[in-house]
């Protein structure tokens, strides 16, 4: 394995690591409906604690692994519009992620329609960078 | 660069495809992370069960089909040489088959699991259903990397 590759692969793993944990989060939110939660509450916020870590590393790594690829590889630059675009998406998620998780964690009950508000708008920004990553328009 | 020389017409299933994937990583990981939790918390170990063996059903089921089905509609429209056979398609088929096959005993497990859960019964088989998912999240691992490292 070359860099290039070591680079895709620990790009895309990040990826799936952030928007994995998304997915096991969004289960959360389903398990832990106040008309009829399935986990106790203090299952369900170890849970979403360790959810939320695994979202903030597999974006962060997906950030400077994507980072030095668009540095590294010859057809790529930084200020291609999708790689920017994804950027920018990249930065609205986190904000609205570490929202959700303050959200869940201030008031759990209280502040769960603004975490699931939070959560639905980091989800949209993740799955509009796949579609970025995928198609690469103008690439 | 890959975009130029991937047909657009690949764009869509291969989305599907990747988007199945993240979705049944996701899963496992819910069902993996509950049962991890359920052997640290035996107060809640029973709701706990529950939420892995209902997150396999919904969550594992659906998204293993959605990644399937992407994979073989993202082959057929690259139209591969018939002699083409590279060893990461091979791994590629290897773990989703594999995985297709622990899912099924999985889902088997869950159905029995949540029955007996009723009747205050059922967590060995939610913790032998986690223990799947975690092979199942490395076996996936390994497809992520065939996927991308592409080795001939």
């Amino acid at each position: 394995m070359d860099l290039y590759d070591w680079l895709v692969f620990l790009h895309v793993l990040s990826a799936f690591v952030a928007a994995g944990a998304l997915t096991a989060l969004w289960a959360l939110i389903f398990g832990s409906r106040s008309a009829s939660p399935i986990l106790a509450p203090d299952s369900a916020i170890g849970f979403g604690r360790v959810g939320g870590i695994l979202v903030g590393a597999g974006m962060m790594g997906a950030l400077v692994f994507g980072i030095w690829l668009a540095i590294d590889v010859d057809g790529y630059e930084l200020w291609d519009a999708w790689i920017l675009a994804s950027l920018v998406l990249w930065a609205l998620s986190v904000w609205a992620g570490t929202a959700a998780g303050k959200a869940f964690a201030g008031d759990p009950v209280g502040g769960r329609r603004a975490g699931i508000r939070f959560q639905a708008l980091n989800s949209v920004g993740v799955l509009v960078i796949l579609v970025l990553m995928i198609w690469k328009p103008g690439a | 660069m890959l975009a130029a020389i991937r047909p657009d017409s690949v764009n869509l299933p291969l989305f599907l495809h990747v988007l199945g994937a993240m979705l049944l990583v996701g899963s496992l990981l819910a069902v993996a992370l509950a049962t991890a939790l359920g052997w640290r918390r035996s107060d809640d170990a029973a709701g706990l069960s529950r939420f892995s063996l209902l997150t396999l059903l919904y969550g594992v089921v659906p998204s293993y089909v959605l990644m399937r089905i992407g994979a073989q509609w993202t082959e057929a429209e690259q139209s591969y040489p018939d002699d083409f056979d590279p060893a990461w398609i091979g791994i590629g088929y290897v773990t989703a088959d594999a995985g297709a096959l622990l899912t099924i005993v999985s889902v088997v497990l869950a159905i029995f699991g949540l029955r007996r859960l009723r009747r205050g019964d059922g967590i060995r088989l939610a913790r032998t259903v986690g223990v799947i998912s975690i092979l199942l999240l490395a076996a996936y691992l390994v497809a992520v990397w065939a996927m991308t490292a592409k080795p001939m």
